[in-house]
Parts: structure tokens; sequence; C-alpha cells
């Protein structure tokens, strides 16, 4: 089992959310940064458009479009700020929330302003700390707006925007339908605003710093920096922070270097895919397009040449089927059905037609669930299909490349 | 074209809208409804479509506007 070891910040590529003493503390943040500006909605809206700044929870979306559709709304919108997490292998929005809370918070009230409920969604375990902070912060007139915390249960699924909007409505924490978008109407019919924790940081460095800054790290496709998680076969597992289209190789000497002979990597987490170790890949949509990956919410996990790509996206595939919301057929019936069938396969209970199994019961849960689970769960196979395509032959007939590789 | 949505939190599973539109549906290993393309719905097998969406008991099956969805 990968797991993200505690992710002290300080290993950079390219550091700006995490640049300062990361004490958490509010009289650092404003020694650093100083108050936030005073901003209308329009001119928040503008700043994220030009700084191209796109969501850090996984989809990539930009962030000023959802911004104008909650405003067309017309309606006093409820904001979430997503620090749900509920990616094992992801440890950068806790890390966030520890050492560099304040950006989150001033980001939350740039698009706060008229909501008619201001929410930060976080694990319970940094309740307390958030809780002393954001009466800090009220008490020296910080935020126009008050902030009410809400726990997000420790599950793959909880953070998943309708999941998160659900939880702040006091429901349980599951995904809903999506033929209507929460942007137009959430839980109560208000529409609602569901962000990630690190893009509302982007935000109030953005507020500060201008929109040039921000363009000045990463691409011009994909300007401005993430958090990465990096963990597996690494000698410092930890959040480190980069530009957008960094070397893969950048990233992952950034936590200490390779620990071992890497095979494959996985970016983008555990609905992401697996790409090739090779040093130079660019860490982008686009450097990442060939392989059907993204950086998603900054996942990255090494996997050493000694252990098997097909039994470790077996086991990847037994936990996120165990994390469904026991809610849509295809998805409770299929992901479990999907990863007992790559685990025969993982654990060399070949029959002739497994991979062509696996596909197709890939194929047959995508697009099918109230949420993008069964089709992130499936993405991971199917690049798992592709990455270890010499290990699928070598399975089928008995052997396993990385038990040959350990001698 | 019209677009058939189904709610996965809803739909029980039964098939009876892969009964009523097998040119669109076709049941899943485990009797839930799966398309056969892309779930739009030609002119001609609009009315139909409307029958399922009408006869679904769990009231999981719609159809919608092309914008949405
Ligand atoms: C199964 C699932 C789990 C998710 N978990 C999280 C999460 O823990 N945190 C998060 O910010 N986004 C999560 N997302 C993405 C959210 O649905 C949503 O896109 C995001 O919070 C929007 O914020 P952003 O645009 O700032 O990235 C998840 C999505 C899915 C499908
Ligand atoms: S698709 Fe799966 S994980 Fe998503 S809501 Fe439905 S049952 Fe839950
Ligand atoms: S008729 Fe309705 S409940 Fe039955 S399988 Fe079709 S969509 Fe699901």
């Amino acid at each position: 089992m990968i797991s993200v070891a505690e992710a002290p910040p300080g290993r950079q590529v390219q550091l700006r959310l995490l640049a300062g003493s990361n004490d958490g503390r509010l009289d650092s943040h404003l020694a650093q940064h100083g108050r936030l500006p005073v901003l209308e909605t329009n001119q928040v809206m503008g700043m994220a458009r030009d700084a191209g700044l796109t969501g850090r929870g996984g989809a990539g979306f930009p962030l000023w479009r959802k911004l104008s559709a909650v405003a067309a709304g017309g309606r006093a919108p409820v904001v979430i700020a997503n620090g749900a997490e509920g990616e094992p292998a992801s440890g950068k929005d806790r890390a966030l929330l520890t050492y560099a809370p304040n950006l989150v918070l001033d980001g939350l009230q740039l698009v706060a302003l008229g909501a008619q409920s201001v929410v930060l969604y976080a694990p319970a375990a940094g309740h307390r700390a958030l809780r002393e902070l954001l009466d800090a912060r009220r008490a020296a007139g910080l935020d126009r707006v008050p902030v009410r915390l809400v726990t997000a249960p420790d599950a793959f699924v909880a953070g998943e925007e309708s999941a998160a909007a659900a939880a702040v409505a006091g429901r349980g924490a599951v995904p809903a339908d999506k033929l209507v978008r929460i942007t137009e109407s959430g839980p109560g019919g208000a529409p609602t605003l569901v962000q990630n924790v690190e893009t509302l940081a982007h935000l109030a460095m953005i507020a500060r710093y201008g929109a040039g800054w921000f363009r000045a790290a990463g691409t011009a496709e994909e300007p401005g920096t993430f958090l990465a998680t990096v963990s597996g076969a690494v000698a410092s597992p930890g959040v480190v922070e980069a530009g957008y289209g960094v070397a893969l190789g950048d990233l992952i000497a950034a936590a200490g270097g390779a620990s071992a002979p890497l095979s494959a990597v996985l970016v983008g987490g555990y609905h992401g895919g697996w790409v090739p170790a090779e040093g130079a890949l660019p860490v982008s949509r686009a450097g990442l397009m060939p392989y059907g990956g993204s950086p998603g919410a900054g996942v990255i996990v090494a996997l050493p040449r000694n252990a098997c790509g097909l039994m470790e996206t077996a086991r990847i595939a037994g936990y996120l089927a165990g994390q469904v919301a026991g809610q849509c057929g295809p998805c409770v019936n299929g992901l479990p059905r999907l990863a007992s069938t790559l685990t025969d396969l993982a654990q060399l209970r070949a029959r002739p037609g497994l991979p062509a199994e696996v596909d197709r019961l890939a194929r047959l849960v995508t697009g099918r669930g109230a949420c993008r689970h069964p089709d992130g769960t499936a993405r991971l196979i199917h690049s798992a299909m592709r990455a270890f395509e010499a290990d699928v032959a070598a399975h089928l007939t008995g052997r396993c490349l990385a038990t040959d590789a350990r001698g | 074209m019209n677009r058939l949505h189904v709610d996965w939190t809803a739909c029980d599973g039964r098939g009876l809208c892969a009964e009523l539109l097998p040119e669109l549906l076709v049941e899943d290993d485990w009797g839930y409804p799966a398309p056969r393309g892309d779930m739009s719905v030609p002119p001609a097998l609009e009315p139909a479509a409307r029958q399922a969406v009408d006869r679904c008991p769990a009231l999981a099956l719609r159809l919608t506007a092309p914008a949405s969805s």
C-alpha cells in the first residue's frame, strides 16, 4: 500500500503557495502578503479569466466560467471550499490547510461576496486549528463573510462536488444526479459553487500579484503552479510545487529522487493514468495527452521495476470498488467485477479473453453513474492495460516480469 | 436531437426501458439499461422514448434537450 507520509513543504521546484514561513499563522501571513485588496465579483472573475486559473481539484475547469455560471443564477449562492481530499495518495490539500491556510481563506472571501452561506469543507482532524484561525481573522476584520466549517468524511467520493454540496446541506456526503448542474441549483435550490482549496489559494495570490505574475509560471496554455503529492519509490515522499509543464524527472527529484529503478509513474491519482518513467515528460495536459492522462489533482506515484504494475492497479481498483457510494447499479456492480477480473489477471489466474473482458467492463461502466467515479476507475484501468502491455502478455503465459526482475 | 438521461441513483435496473426501446437500449450484465449508441433519440423513436420515460417505475428516465445533460 502506498501511503502519503507527512508532507512538509520546503522542497520545491517553484514555490509560490508554499513559499512563506508555512507556520499557518495569521501574523506571518499578513507580514508576507499583506491584506487582501477589496475586489468586486466582476473584478475577481476578470482576474481569474486573465490569469487562466483552472481548478486544482482534478477536472481542471476554468474558475471564471463557474463564477459566471453561478452569478448568472441571480440568486445568493452557497459557496464551498473543498478540502475533502478523499484520494489516499494525495496530501496537498491537507498540507495547504496546515501550512498556508490563510491563502485558502483569502481566496474563499474573494468568491464569497453576496453568498447566503460560505463553507470550508475539510476533514475533522484540521478543524480545531482552522476554527481558531477563522476566529482570529474575524477579530482582525479580515473576513467580510463568516465561514462555517463542515466535516468532510473520510471517503473517496466525499469530495465530489455534489457530495460536498449534500454534506454541507446536512445530508450524506454522496454524489447526486447531474441533470441539473449544482452551479444552477444545488441541494437546497441555491446555485452552488464548489472549488478546490488550492484553486482558491491561487486566486488569493492573483488578487495580490496580478494575472501577469501568475502566468509567469507554467506554460502559455496551462499557466501557474500546482501542488503535487509525490510518493511511491522516491527517497522522500511529500508535497512539492511546480509550474505546469515541469519535467516529470524534476518533480521526482524534488521528492528526493527515485529510490529504485522505475518502470512507470501514476500521474493524476487513482482516477489518473500510468505513464512511462521518462524524466523529460512534461507534466501538463498537453504533455500527458498522448497517454490519456492529465495532471489531475497533482498526484504522482512512482512504481519501482520490481513491483508489478498490474498488481498495483488491481489493488487500487479493489480500493476504488470498495469506495462506490452504493447508489448507481452499473457502478455498484461493475467496479467490483472489474476489480476482480483485473485481480485474476494480476495474480496469474489467466484465462483466454481476460484482457478483452477487462476492456469490455471498463467501457461498460464509463459514463454510467451519477458521478465520474466509474469513468475515472475505467480510465486508470485502460491506461494500465496499455502501459503494462508486456506484463499482460507475460501474465497470460503464467509469468510476471516484476517477479523475474527481483531475480 | 433529444437525448435519454438515466438518473442512476434512482434506476432500479429491472430493464423495462430496454424492453420498450430495444432500438436504443440493451440490458447490461445486471439488468441496467446500456446505450447502443450515444443516447440520442432520432425523431422517429421519440414517441417510443416518451412512452419509456412515462412508464419508468423509478422516474429515473428522462428526455432532455440537446443543450443540457
Ligand atoms: C469521485 C470524485 C472524488 C472527488 N474528490 C475531490 C476532492 O476530494 N477534492 C476536490 O477538490 N475535488 C474532488 N473532486 C472534483 C470535484 O467534483 C470538483 O470538480 C472540484 O472540487 C471543483 O473544484 P476545482 O474546479 O477548484 O478543481 C472529485 C471528483 C470525483 C468524481
Ligand atoms: S457513480 Fe458510483 S461512486 Fe458515483 S454516485 Fe454512483 S454509485 Fe456512487
Ligand atoms: S425503466 Fe427506469 S428504473 Fe427500469 S431500468 Fe429503465 S431507467 Fe431503470
